[in-house]
């Protein structure tokens, strides 16, 4: 089972590096070694999982959730690219559920979604999927049936390639980002439906105006008077969740080893329901090799943001003898996820603080141009988006949107460091589809905050119900125009698309993106058939409506 | 599989220009450094195009195809039990809709002025989401004598837009004067400049016409300390001597509270209430010995849940 490429790659190391340490490493794959300590792994080609009601603990507190073979996250599945799949799932539950395998390519009746690929997996029944790992790279799995996910159904995927990695590294270590809360999701949904701000205990203040922060009293008016709240970054936030990394809380300092001297692989996977984080690692620049599982150039950064949904690989390279503390802050700044990378465990590193949260701007409202007053424009003009439905559900069509795929996320503008862009991604590989797209579909992520209401194009999926439709092969254009003052990270199940990011045939691919407020973002697919899934992975948008299903006909075997 | 087939067929409509373009293929080379992730052609080996200006891959323009047609069929149903593929659909694309529901008791206060203390209230209850149930209550006393005045009313609202509602219904009123019943019809929202307003118009069983404007604005002081100006405009359309009421303008209030936030849901306050009573309004309370301005110091809670 020893790949020769690794082998020979730890070898010439060995030489080069004078011995030492490195030479004593058993030269297993990189996939066959242990990875990420503590984390329950499978692999194999036959897998159970088992879901059901548990009470997990986190920093030593007792938590409800659900859990899939009686861990949070689910056990990691380590995998092979090219191997064979059949994964059984038993569902211990007292509802139906389901697992979506997010980012991989499978046949689309194998995608997991109840009611679009599948029936759903029945209380105390049984479901095999199966289907070939086409693929490689940094993945996870969820349950897409009630509020499961938000509970704990999620785990994380390692398909190790066939072939050499294209960026090589000695060790590797899934990051999983989440979010858990000791409240049941159901009472958080019902508290922002009847209190939208419920969770936001970071509004502006007078005390703060007095003490000259935030923001002067003409844009505190501006605001007021647009009805907007520059504070609303996150509807839920760390009142009431509490942050993990790969299941533990900021206090139980889950710690990742090295070696001085070692490339290190941070698999980072956001599988949180409701939170983005900022991620960086203090004294440590971090190299990006791949982005939603697929390997891109790396480019060396020190902090990133992500959206729930998205994976980010990136390669550390540790020279001290110290820990360094790997922390995900919320981008409202709430709270944070907490971990250690160090040589040895027991060893922790400074923590450090929250940075102030920041506040929304105008330029999150489509209402900043260079040298233009922008101030006449409407914030709801029906005219600037004749296809959406302008209900009690949509609070603003966004009058000028712009791409922002040069900007760092919200929060990060005008920081001393090095943020991921999204232009700074391309493709290591060129992309196997390089067409012009034959058409665009514009889709406005629409919502209003007041009412807690998120869909597309103004109407929720079940108001709308037609699906998007597609042609098996076409290459489409996919335009989403955020109308909110959230951003969304949309997810297309069963597809890589390239964002249109003026990177060519060497385009980033991504299954996931986030559309920043104020934003338009572009993307190009190839289009697969069955019926996908296509929603904001905000799990509480999602269930409120923000979803649509991606029609693409014919399927194999029919005429077109 | 199929999917290849895609795959390959698009290759073939691949123009030849860019697969020659290819500047990794069969390349499997460890980590190359970061040349300038700005230039978006960066480690394209520009010899091999044929035209190097020519755009590629998401670099070019998308045409104006037609959309193909909706189709209304499974395929899930192809390889699942077709009748719970169906019933999952149903499911999936008309999902229940949750009935939200909330009692806030807004105002929960005693009134401590000049010899005379006495309470007020102001409570409501709804049920639904876009369209709602409501409840509404409000009144105030003095201790020792009957009820001043109260009323219930029983609304459907519906919402209009994202900040406002429409209200119709029904409202009674009870104590010490006459208890009319009133049809009701209104409004209530958020105005630009984040004042929650509500305007409401009534007309009695007597064939009388009301009305009645408040408006508030919650001002906060910290995160839980909140400060909040509230008005309220009652209106006649006629003189209802029995009532005691005047037309034009009958009364105004003016409160000012300071509560602050233990949690979301509970919040205790302390504050003042101003109430005037205007024009003939005014007179009718001369007449009965009564005063026609109330100033009173306030402490209450105001919670929801």
């Amino acid at each position: 089972m020893t790949s020769p490429q690794l082998t020979r790659r730890a070898l010439v190391r060995a030489a080069t590096l004078g011995g030492g340490a490195l030479a004593m490493q058993p030269l297993f794959p990189a996939w066959a070694q242990t990875v990420s300590e503590g984390l329950p792994t499978l692999s194999g080609e036959d897998i159970t999982l088992r879901i059901a009601r548990d009470t997990i603990s986190i920093d030593s507190r007792p938590a409800r959730a659900i859990s899939i073979n009686g861990t949070v996250p689910a056990p990691l599945l380590r995998l092979k690219q090219g191997q064979t799949f059949r994964l059984t799932v038993e569902n211990m539950l007292d509802e139906d559920t389901s697992i979506h395998w997010h980012g991989l390519l499978l046949p689309f009746q194998m995608d997991g979604v109840p009611g679009v690929s599948f029936p759903g997996i029945k209380p105390r029944s049984r479901f095999t999927y199966e289907f070939p790992i086409e693929q490689a790279g940094t993945y996870w799995y969820h349950s897409h049936s009630g509020l499961q996910e938000m509970m704990g159904a999620y785990g994380p995927i390692v398909i190790y390639p066939a072939g050499p990695e294209a960026a090589p590294y000695d060790r590797d270590h899934v990051v999983m980002l989440s979010d858990h809360s000791f409240v049941h999701p159901a009472r958080i949904l019902r508290n922002l439906k009847v209190e939208p701000g419920y969770y936001n205990h970071q509004r502006q203040t007078l005390s703060g105006l007095l003490a000259g922060k935030d923001q002067k009293l003409t844009d505190r008016m501006a605001w007021g008077q647009m009805r907007m709240d520059p504070t609303d970054l996150s509807d839920v936030t760390g009142k009431v969740l509490t942050y993990l990394i790969n299941g533990h809380g900021p206090e139980t300092n889950w710690t990742a080893l090295f070696k001085p001297g070692e490339r290190v692989r941070l698999r980072f996977i956001n599988g949180a329901a409701m939170s983005v984080f900022n991620v960086r690692i203090p004294g440590l620049e971090m190299q990006v090799v791949a982005a939603d599982g697929q390997d891109v150039r790396p480019v060396t950064v020190d902090e990133f943001q992500m959206s729930p949904g998205e994976t980010y690989d990136v390669i550390v390279t540790p020279a001290e003898d110290r820990a360094f503390t790997i922390v995900g802050e919320t981008v409202d700044r709430s709270g944070m996820a907490v971990a250690t990378l160090a040589p040895r465990a027991g060893m922790r590193a400074p923590v450090p603080p929250l940075r102030p949260r920041p506040l929304l701007t105008m330029k999150d409202m489509g209402m900043e141009m260079e040298g233009m007053d922008m101030s006449g424009h409407s914030m709801r003009d029906g005219a600037n988006a004749p296809q959406v439905k302008l209900g009690p559900g949509v609070e603003m069509i966004n009058p000028m949107p712009m791409d922002r795929t040069g900007d760092p996320g919200l929060g990060l503008d005008n920081l001393d460091h090095r943020v991921l862009v999204y232009r700074d991604l391309v493709a290591l590989e060129r992309n196997p589809d390089v067409r012009a797209a034959e058409r665009e579909i514009e889709v406005h992520l629409t919502g209003a905050m007041d009412r807690y209401m998120w869909s597309m194009d103004g109407k929720t999926m079940s108001e709308a119900h037609e699906p998007i439709p597609m042609r098996a092969g076409e290459r489409v254009r996919v335009t989403l125009i955020n109308d909110t003052m959230m951003a969304h990270p949309i997810h297309l199940h069963g597809h890589f698309f390239e964002l249109v990011t003026g990177h060519g045939d060497h385009s980033p691919r991504k299954h996931t993106v986030n559309v920043l407020p104020g934003g338009k973002l572009s993307w190009d697919v190839t289009a697969l058939p069955g019926d996908w899934a296509f929603h904001c992975h905000l799990f509480l948008h999602m269930a409120m409506g923000m979803m649509r299903v991606v029609q693409v006909r014919p399927m194999d075997g029919d005429a077109a | 599989m199929k999917r290849l087939l895609v795959l390959l067929l698009t290759g073939i409509a691949t123009p030849a220009f860019a697969q020659a373009a290819d500047p990794h293929a069969g390349h499997h080379m460890p980590a190359p450094a970061p040349e300038a992730p700005s230039d978006p052609h960066a480690g394209h080996d520009m010899a091999d195009m044929p035209d190097a200006a020519e755009p590629t891959g998401t670099d070019q323009s998308p045409g104006s195809a037609e959309a193909p047609p909706v189709v209304h069929d499974s395929p899930a149903a192809r390889y699942w039990d077709a009748k719970d593929m169906a019933a999952a659909a149903a499911a999936e694309m008309h999902p229940p809709q949750p009935l939200y529901s909330k009692l806030t008791v807004d105002l929960a206060e005693l009134r401590v002025h000049d010899g005379r203390d006495g309470y007020a209230w102001e409570a409501e209850a709804w049920v639904g989401d876009l369209n709602r149930f409501m409840l509404k209550t409000k009144g105030e006393g003095s201790f020792g004598e009957a009820l001043d005045h109260g009323e219930m009313q029983a609304l459907y609202a519906k919402a209009l837009d994202p900040w406002w509602n429409l209200q119709a219904g029904l409202r009674q009123d009870i104590g010490a004067g006459p208890q009319r019943s009133w049809a009701t019809l209104g409004v209530e929202g958020r105005v630009p400049y984040q004042f929650e307003v509500q305007a409401a118009a009534f007309l009695s069983d007597k064939g009388q016409v009301t009305g009645r404007i408040e408006a508030a604005y919650d001002q906060r002081i910290t995160q839980k300390l909140i400060l909040q100006p509230r008005v309220e405009l009652n209106l006649s359309a006629q003189d209802m001597p029995a009532a005691h009421i005047g037309d034009g303008l009958t009364s105004a209030e003016l409160g000012l509270r300071l509560r602050y936030e233990i949690r979301r849901e509970f919040a205790p306050y302390i504050g003042v209430h101003w109430g005037w009573s205007v024009g003939k309004t005014a007179d009718y309370a001369r007449a009965e010995g009564k005063d026609t301005r109330h100033q009173s110091l306030v402490a209450g809670i105001r919670f929801w849940f």
